[in-house]
């Protein structure tokens, strides 16, 4: 980790990654589109509505995943100041942002045909649009805080403190009555989805991730270039200073 | 250099120990003192306890979630009459109106409404909950029979 901290390196890593993810993305979204959507089964209850699963689900796991990757370089932020750390938070927040808000549409759009209603005030969605309104926030904070340093250290803080929102997402279902279902994926006596279904789903989820690591990527060299930018102008302005005495 | 490294060991110690502490106190208070308040719905089993104690009266708006019992569905014009069964206890339900296509025998319902005397219950509004398995047509039962249904083995 601390050997990739250097600028310099991660750039040549994140080009020698690139083409890899982006195959990787392309391939799973083939197969997930195909096998889920075209040529996948029909859920025995839902019927064809069933389908919005393979953008839903991956949607809900990216929009926690990405907390947390959020949370934990946050938490390498602070402890060992590594600046990269700091840049691939921000670089994903709006990310995980547009995922959520994804899943909270696609849930809706979902909910109407097999629950009866848009929306409902359960545990499971109320704690999403939590996590929402979390990536609002923490992008926010970015904004709000014109020394970068103390908005680095502020936003950190933020993201940490908001991981607790990420247990009670995944365990409200568990720990409350919910109109939503209990975990069909990620449950201890193994998945309660057909393999016909689970392994489109599975590679959407592959395919969302790796469109997650291409985007932050492209997202972390703009900040960076945005930061080399602001030294040479820093720099300039001093030598013109120094020049003018 | 030493003090530098002894700083970043500090640091790691006091940020992994509030994180900790946060989370830890956050997630007792919520299930300690929040418990049933975060739920969205009542089960019969809950609508006797409460009744018992007194806290459920006539006039009580409440939501009442459960599986419909097999069997228990009976229509008359407009109004359909069900069962909520938690598989410890049941409310007999009466709802005027259009139900959702997944509410079905043997599958999970949320339904809001007025708790009257006696024990009955007006829905307005009545939501299909479904479950966590996904299947394609014919490999599982359609209509699992009631109390069977991992959800419903409540203590």
């Amino acid at each position: 980790m601390h050997y990739f901290a250097n600028p310099t390196r991660f750039q040549r890593l994140m080009d020698i990654l690139r083409p890899w993810v982006v195959g990787v993305m392309l391939a799973m979204l083939a197969y997930g589109l195909l096998a889920g959507t075209v040529f996948g089964p029909a859920d025995r209850l839902q019927g064809e509505s069933v389908r919005i699963l393979y953008i839903h689900v991956p949607s809900a796991w990216m929009a926690m995943f990405i907390y947390v990757a959020i949370a934990a370089a946050s938490f390498v932020a602070l402890v060992w100041r590594h600046p990269l750390a700091l840049i691939a938070a921000r670089a994903s927040a709006p990310i995980g942002a547009v995922f959520t808000l994804l899943a909270l549409i696609t849930g809706s759009l979902w909910g109407k045909p097999t629950w009866g209603t848009f929306w409902v005030w359960d545990g499971r969605l109320t704690s999403v649009l939590v996590l929402f309104f979390l990536y609002l926030g923490y992008m926010a904070l970015w904004q709000a805080l014109e020394d970068e340093e103390k908005a680095g250290r502020a936003t950190s803080i933020l993201a940490l403190v908001g991981t607790v929102n990420i247990p009670i997402i995944k365990f409200s279902v568990d720990w409350w009555n919910t109109l939503h279902q209990p975990a069909s994926v990620v449950r201890l006596d193994g998945p309660t989805i057909d393999p016909s279904m689970l392994w489109p789903l599975l590679a959407m989820g592959l395919a969302f991730k790796a469109y997650y690591v291409w985007v932050l990527f492209a997202r972390m060299e703009a900040l960076m270039d945005a930061r080399r930018v602001q030294a040479a102008q820093l720099r300039a302005a001093q030598h013109a200073a120094g020049g003018a005495l | 250099m030493a003090g530098l490294r002894a700083r970043k060991r500090q640091r790691l110690l006091v940020v992994s120990v509030s994180l900790a502490a946060f989370i830890l106190a956050v997630l007792t208070a919520l299930l300690a003192l929040g418990g049933d308040s975060l739920s969205l719905f009542l089960q019969p089993s809950d609508v006797s306890a409460r009744v018992a104690a007194g806290d459920l009266k006539a006039g009580d708006r409440i939501r009442l979630g459960g599986l419909v019992a097999p069997g228990s569905v009976t229509r008359e014009d407009v109004v359909t009459q069900f069962v909520i069964t938690d598989c410890a206890a049941t409310v007999t339900v009466r709802y005027a109106g259009l139900l959702p296509d997944l509410f079905k025998e043997g599958q999970g319902v949320v339904t809001e409404g007025i708790w009257q005397d006696g024990g009955a219950f007006t829905a307005s509004s009545v939501l299909a909950k479904h479950d966590e398995n996904y299947a394609p047509p014919g490999t599982l039962p359609d209509n699992p029979e009631a109390c069977t249904h991992p959800e419903s083995t409540y203590p």
